[in-house]
């Protein structure tokens, strides 16, 4: 006898299908599994036998082989539990083989034979849209997150019973408890109207926010680096529901999320100890890293020059091209990665650069310090600005903007940026190659006579012009105005990084 | 001493024989040097003794051993030595020996000399300035190394320092941005950049200037090198300039050698409050002169209007009414953007005028987001 069923294996983030077969003939009884899979695959044969006797089902006596297709795809997981012993029951007789053919299955099955908890159901249910397949059925964690996808029937089941039951029908397939769109609640964000004095930092954050520019923050301790930055996602648009799904798939496969739906715009700030494949992605088998769990969001390295250079590097690319590749064995997995970056530093090892006497670094020190922050990542922060201690008289001031005002700003602004990039391939100022900064900024006279200056006198490299013309765009968008003038650009100028090449005082 | 009469037109630019020996006598005394001072003696006393007082008065346990090589010491060796690692000699018997280091109490015996024997005698002749000053200087007191070297290098002077981090540097860079030669007296081996770091300075400094020291090649730093540096450096200099120095840094060294020679002695005021200023601020209570620009320098050596600073020759452009108003205000002390919102100006035109001012150069931005007015 003979039975197949459809079900996914997450490949990176991404769904592949596979279809598990079962082949039941006389012989000794023995289960063996074929085809690819992972310790927790081969671990997955004494689950199913121990899930389908304790649900009141027959383990076949006789010769039981199981195969994952394709054979190549490596199959890593407890996600093939329920499709493996469903496909059991079907060559066994004991749910019928024609039912299973419209659904795809998926989730882990415990010892008593209920389906637990599987991450990236979200991914699993979109590849059950893609291969064409009416129904999935899921655990009843995941209902929710795989009901997202539009087009897909969701069985929401508990155990295996249960779907054995949907499947011979004596039970009409529920649908999922909750409608998706309730998704989970907004939780209360830290508002920009908790920041007292910080003028300078908070035009930085909208600016920042409305052309996604990357920004370091540079302060001494306890100035209030990160309390601003975690109060960034705030100002940020709404995720469109392509971006939201997006976030949701990658989190629910990554196993940091459940149910539901991610409206929040991400905001993850890893510890500076973390490893380059914890960043951008690794492992076996790969998972997401931290700057693809801030897709769409924003990444925060707080105590930037703390983080190993080894992993700074690392986000060179995902920074460059919005994603980054990891090659395993002959694949290559692809991670989107289109996060924002902000990452806030000292200015001296000691902190207190710039704070009259405080600081006790030497030269040596201080040019250390830059070292280990210098490099192409620093090149790659459009704003950069120093968060300075608040006035006493500035601390009992009243808020200088809230997060609903400097939202309102950003959207406008941002609404602007979609208006003229509307088929360029870029969604903001952030995201302009040279190619489309060209095209796309214009310059008032004085304002190319001011650019060709500081250009002249070595106030910017190339790179810095092309930097400082997309925050000037910006800056122009956020005052809405369609030309960039000679105050945006020397605007744009003071907020954009010293010169590393200090001439002659780094001789 | 009589061969060394007839054997002299046949090697002019060597030092002679006797004065090697004292050279290498001081680099083979150097641990003992440093043992003597930690007991208290007084280095310049102990660099005024002749050889046999000296290896007695200091050499201790291994009095016999260090008397036996200096029996057996080969000048032709130490010559060959310093001619490997690219090094020249200049001694006190020669005539091009620097007639204001002659005069100062034990002056050392041999100049080694990187970058041009006779390159040093014209720079040494000429009139010389020492900037010294704190490793750990602030931006203001950079600031103000590179604007002295600068205008005093463009007036035509010699700006002698010592290369050690910080204001050192920033004098000697400031004398090379104006191309100006500069002599950079080491407390190691002169054909070795010390310290490490400042490699590059190094070779720019060699390229159109020298760099000097009293030590054979191959020596190795020792604590008291650098006080004896700065003997050197005030011995060649006719005023000697301290910039920042903390209430114990060894610029003040340089100063009271300065003093003690009768030499002009200058200070660059600074805050009261300010740790690093401690030490300048007492020289100028003591009596030594205000500097407040390359004017003042050549006031206090030339006497007051005899030389006056070539006018700058960066040709940054006039500054415009407004941009003044806020380039004093940086310069009073107001020199973060949070300091000057504060004091009522609007974020977004100061940003604007800041960059302003950057671009044309008439200010810099440091760490920690302080803005540095550039003269």
């Amino acid at each position: 006898m003979l039975a197949q069923v459809a079900t996914f294996a997450i490949d990176g983030v991404d769904p592949r299908p596979v279809w598990v077969e079962v082949d039941i003939r006389s012989g000794l009884p023995t289960f063996t599994i074929v085809g690819l899979g992972d310790t927790a695959v081969r671990e997955s044969r004494d689950r199913v036998r121990a899930a389908i006797l304790n649900s009141g089902f027959a383990f076949p006596q006789s010769r039981v082989t199981a195969n994952l297709a394709p054979a190549f795809l490596r199959k890593a997981g407890p996600g093939f539990d329920a499709a493996l012993a469903l496909a059991v029951l079907a060559a066994s007789g004991q749910v019928p083989a024609a039912a299973l053919v419209r659904y795809a299955v998926y989730g882990e099955l415990s010892l008593s034979g209920e389906l637990r908890d599987s991450p990236g159901a979200l991914a699993v249910a979109e590849g059950t849209r893609r291969a064409g397949l009416e129904r999935l059925i899921v655990p009843r964690e995941r209902a929710r997150e795989a009901a997202l996808v539009e087009g897909v029937a969701i069985v929401a089941v508990a155990s295996l019973r249960e779907a054995a039951d949907v499947l011979t029908g004596r039970e009409s397939p529920r649908l999922p408890p909750l409608p998706p769109e309730t998704a989970v609640a907004v939780q209360a964000e830290p508002d920009l109207s908790d920041v007292r004095g910080h003028e300078l930092p908070l035009l930085a954050l909208q600016i920042a926010a409305a052309g996604g520019h990357n920004l370091l923050l540079e302060g001494a301790p306890g100035t209030g680096k990160t309390m601003l930055a975690r109060r960034l996602p705030s100002i940020l648009p709404a995720l469109t529901r392509a971006q939201a799904i997006e976030v949701t798939r990658i989190h629910s496969v990554a196993g940091v999320h459940a149910g539901g739906l991610i409206s929040a715009r991400p905001f993850r700030a890893p510890h500076h100890t973390i490893s380059a494949a914890g960043l951008v992605g690794g492992g076996t088998p790969p998972r997401p890293g931290e700057a693809s769990l801030a897709d769409h969001g924003v990444l925060f390295l707080d105590e930037l020059s703390e983080f190993q250079r080894a992993s700074l590097d690392a986000l060179r690319q995902p920074l460059e091209d919005g994603h980054v590749m990891i090659v395993r064995g002959q694949r290559v997995l692809e991670f989107p990665t289109r996060f924002m970056l902000v990452a806030a530093s000292n200015p001296c090892p000691c902190g207190f650069a710039g704070v009259d006497d405080r600081c006790s670094c030497s030269e040596i020190d201080l040019r250390r310090h830059r070292r280990r922050l210098s490099g192409p990542l620093l090149d790659r922060m459009d704003l950069l600005v120093t968060v300075e201690r608040p006035h006493e008289h500035e601390l009992r001031a009243t808020p200088l903007t809230s997060s609903a005002k400097a939202r309102e700003l950003v959207l406008a602004a941002r609404q602007r940026q979609e208006r003229r990039l509307a088929d360029a391939g870029a969604g903001c100022n952030g995201e302009m190659d040279s190619r489309l900064a060209r095209r796309h900024i214009r310059l008032d006279r004085a304002a190319e006579l001011a650019l060709g200056i500081a250009y002249d006198r070595n106030a910017l490299s190339a790179r810095g012009r092309h930097r400082v013309l997309r925050v000037a765009r910006t800056i122009a968008d956020l005052d809405g105005r369609d030309r960039v003038s000679a105050a945006d650009v020397m605007m744009a100028v003071s907020l954009r990084q010293r010169d590393q090449a200090e001439g002659a005082m780094a001789a | 001493m009589s061969d060394e009469a007839a054997e002299q037109p046949a090697a002019p630019q060597g030092a002679c024989d006797s004065c090697l020996r004292r050279s290498w006598l001081v680099a083979r005394l150097g641990a003992q040097f440093d043992f003597a001072r930690r007991r208290g003696r007084d280095l310049p006393l102990i660099f005024d003794l002749p050889d046999g007082r000296l290896i007695a008065a200091i050499a201790g346990g291994t009095r016999s051993v260090v008397e036996r090589e200096y029996e057996e010491f080969d000048p032709a060796t130490a010559a060959a030595r310093c001619c490997v690692a690219g090094v020249e000699t200049l001694c006190r018997c020669d005539a091009g020996y620097p007639r204001r280091l002659v005069a100062a109490p034990g002056c050392p015996a041999v100049l080694h000399i990187v970058g041009g024997r006779d390159r040093f005698v014209a720079l040494a002749a000429a009139d010389a300035v020492a900037i010294v000053g704190a490793r750990r200087g602030s931006a203001y007191g950079l600031e103000m190394a590179r604007l002295l070297a600068r205008g005093l290098a463009g007036a035509g002077l010699t700006v002698v320092s010592g290369m050690a981090l910080g204001i050192d540097s920033a004098a000697h860079a400031g004398t090379l941005e104006v191309e100006g030669a500069t002599v950079a007296v080491l407390p190691v081996g002169a054909e070795r950049p010390y310290p490490a770091s400042k490699r590059a300075l190094y070779r720019r400094i060699v390229d159109s200037g020298v760099a000097v020291s009293e030590l054979p090649p191959g020596s190795d730093s020792r604590r008291w090198a650098f006080p004896a540096r700065n003997r050197i450096i005030a011995g060649l200099s006719a005023m000697t300039v301290v910039i920042e120095a903390g209430e114990r840094s060894g610029s003040l060294i340089t100063a009271a050698v300065a003093e003690d020679l009768g030499r002009q002695l200058g200070a660059v005021p600074g805050r009261v409050t300010s740790r690093l200023s401690a030490g300048t601020n007492e020289l100028l209570a003591r009596g030594a002169r205000v500097v407040r620009d390359a004017g003042d320098v050549l006031d206090a050596i030339f006497g007051v209007g005899m030389r006056a600073v070539p006018t700058s020759p960066t040709g940054r452009g006039a500054v415009g009414v407004e941009l003044r108003e806020l380039l004093d205000a940086v310069g009073g002390g107001r020199d973060t953007l949070g300091a000057l919102i504060r004091s009522g100006r609007p974020l977004e035109l100061t940003l604007t005028q800041l960059a302003e001012l950057e671009v044309c150069g008439h200010v810099r931005r440091e760490a920690g987001g302080r803005y540095v007015v550039r003269v």
